[in-house]
């Protein structure tokens, strides 16, 4: 087996929660605690949860946009973790982004050609005519016409905007995408282009993602391996097909039969949650989970599960996992 | 044959804009038995929720106007019928549930003043017995310790419990018709799943019809009985759920179908596209609207005056070459 290109260790991100005059922090939010996962070249790991379970957040860790309160973040062996912004510089054009409103992450007042090259300049790649070469060649890679370089976002659709994104991501041939709900706002026509096009760049230029969204439905279709998160932590991770067909944790088993299947016929069994998500400033104690878990007993309460193999390349963490 | 709940026919819809004219809505018909279930699917622009907003008599004045066509209610036309006698059926007869919780609520009213407030205008009750309505109908829809809810301002409930209200201000006075617009795509998935449990439950318990409106083909597979496909503005194709689902006509209604990754597919497969995009409203082809994405076009496509086709009783597709499909 490969050594994996990405291996975050029990990485943790508590954000002070401050108020009053004085803005003293009064508790913290535990949106990320403790998460291990590690992604190899060229594969993709889905990362599924509810709003607040924390998963933008440990995505904006690995890319440094936060800087964790404790863990490492290794990637080819370098802890990113801990780095300075300088130390950080020459691994930034190896973990890009895409983000989920391209319009909000595109800046509207340059050119789409201008927003393509800025990674090049940034990195002082090529001169003035291989930059201009290089962006209507990134163009055409995600199929948009090459005069859109002199126009601006506005100008495009959610789908070709999402395009441009991904067009500044793939510049710098990076090795390692983090794509946070990159298809989620987008109309159901045009995810599936999106999802086409995510799926043939990673063959041709053997790119690894670490693809966040909360449909499970789009995460199957575009995963290798899928871990689920709930309140800052991974209480499940196998591969995807195993996942949705043998789920081991109460979580998971409730989230696959929550979702809505597109055939008339299909009668759902499903395994309604009661209550909402606890606030990620005061998590329950013990297994997080227990206060809305239809298994959960007095242990649950009181004893926090880890994360343990119950099935070859599956781990689950709950304290009565068993296969559905 | 019963006679429908709600008729809509012809229903045009025209909006001023800077760059002109635009017809958002063009010719859209449909109705609904009381107690039925029509689900209305469709992509962003596609003039489903204008639908919605036409029907309720709540399109912004005076840019939004229907251009043409009925909406039938009880025999009574509400095209045609004056602001007064229209906001007597809103939210009494015809109730609406809107996408996001928390711009259809009033955030500084407290819960119990905006579920109060419908039942003071809609019937003659006491304000105590108000109060026992508004307490009760939170119980109805789920909500924990209603009570003390009255009391609170939205921003004080989580996303799911604001739904809940929503829907228990839209049920209050018992309607007949319920029309929710993207009732849970602001919402988690086991959140979702709680909700449309809940509407499910509670238009069985009142007999009420609903439209439910949505971009997602799975929650009109799992609540609806007939189904209306919109593409710019148009029904494209319109039947029962069976229909649509196992047997549709339409390129674009099998196209959707085909593109949206299932549970059940190999995992890292490429997905079938529509590949294009939806065109502009402000710039509609003259034939069929959906011909520049389409696989199976022929010239006589572009002719102006596709008309809507019958299949079989009740399923209608709006294309040319459905037969050699």
């Amino acid at each position: 087996m490969s050594a994996p290109l990405l291996e975050v260790r029990d990485l943790k991100m508590h954000f002070p929660v401050k108020s009053g005059f004085f803005s003293r922090t009064k508790a913290r939010n535990f949106a990320v605690d403790g998460v291990n996962l590690s992604i190899n070249p060229g594969e993709t790991l889905g990362l599924v949860g509810e709003s607040g379970c924390g998963k933008s957040t440990l995505g904006r860790c690995i890319s440094r946009l936060y800087q964790p309160t404790a863990g490492e973040i290794l990637f080819k062996d370098a802890n990113l973790a801990g780095m300075s912004h300088r130390q950080l510089l020459p691994y930034r054009q190896n973990i890009q982004m895409i983000f989920q409103d391209p319009m909000e992450s595109l800046n509207a007042r340059h050119t789409v050609g201008e927003i393509l090259e800025e990674p090049f300049l940034i990195h002082g790649i090529g001169n003035a005519q291989t930059r201009r070469q290089s962006v209507s060649k990134l163009l055409d890679t995600v199929g948009l016409p090459g005069r859109s370089a002199s126009r601006y976002p506005f100008e495009f659709s959610g789908g070709q905007r999402q395009r441009i994104g991904i067009a500044r991501a793939i510049a710098l041939k990076p090795e390692l995408i983090i794509c946070d709900e990159p298809v989620s706002a987008l109309d159901v026509s045009i995810q599936s282009q999106i999802l086409n096009l995510l799926m043939e760049l990673q063959k041709e230029f053997n790119l690894a993602y670490l693809f966040i969204a909360h449909d499970l439905a789009v995460v199957k279709h575009i995963s290798d391996r899928v871990a689920i998160m709930y309140l800052g932590k991974i209480v499940e991770q196998a591969s995807s097909n195993e996942i949705y067909h043998r789920p081991f944790h109460p979580y998971t088993q409730s989230l696959i039969s929550a979702i809505p299947i597109p055939d008339p016929h299909h009668s759902a069994t499903r395994i309604l949650l009661k209550g909402d998500v606890p606030s990620p400033i005061s998590p329950p104690p013990g297994c997080a989970f227990h206060t809305r878990c239809p298994k959960a007993s007095e242990s649950c309460q009181r004893d926090v599960p880890i994360l343990k193999t119950v099935a070859p390349e599956h781990i689950a963490a709950c304290h009565f996992a068993e296969a559905p | 044959m019963i006679t429908p709940l709600l008729c809509v026919s012809g229903l045009t819809t025209e909006f001023q804009t800077d760059e002109g004219l635009v017809r958002a809505v063009d010719g859209v018909s449909f109705d609904i038995p009381p107690g039925g279930t029509l689900g209305i699917v469709g992509e962003s622009g596609c003039g489903k929720s204008v639908t919605a907003l036409s029907i309720m008599g709540l399109l912004p004045r005076p840019n939004g106007n229907i251009q043409s066509g009925r909406i039938d209610y009880r025999g009574e036309d509400l095209v045609a019928a004056d602001n007064a006698r229209l906001q007597r059926i809103r939210g009494n007869e015809i109730s609406m549930v809107f996408q996001e919780p928390m711009t259809a609520l009033n955030p500084v009213h407290t819960i119990g003043r905006q579920l109060t407030e419908v039942v003071a205008i809609h019937t003659d009750q006491s304000p105590a017995e108000q109060i026992r309505t508004a307490v009760a109908m939170l119980q109805r829809v789920g909500i924990p310790a209603p009570e003390l809810r009255m009391t609170e301002y939205p921003h004080q409930l989580s996303g799911g419990m604001r739904q809940r209200v929503v829907i228990a201000i839209a049920l209050i006075c018992e309607p007949l018709l319920l029309i929710a617009d993207e009732p849970t795509t602001a919402l988690d998935v086991t959140i979702q799943a709680q909700i449309l449990d809940l509407i499910s439950s509670l238009q069985k318990d009142f007999g009420m019809a609903m439209i439910m409106i949505t971009h997602d083909l799975g929650v009109i597979a799992e609540t609806c009985e007939q189904v209306v496909v919109m593409y710019a503005g148009q029904v494209v194709e319109q039947g029962s759920v069976f229909d649509i689902f196992d047997r549709p006509k339409h390129p674009y209604t099998q196209g959707l179908l085909r593109s949206i990754p299932k549970l059940t597919d190999i995992p890292k497969q490429p997905l079938d596209i529509i590949p294009g995009m939806v065109p502009s409203l402000h710039d509609l082809p003259v034939g069929c609207r959906f011909a520049n994405r389409c696989q199976h076009r022929a010239a006589e496509c572009d002719d102006a005056g596709l008309t809507v086709d019958t299949v079989t009783e009740g399923h209608s597709v709006r294309c040319l070459k459905w037969r050699q499909l």
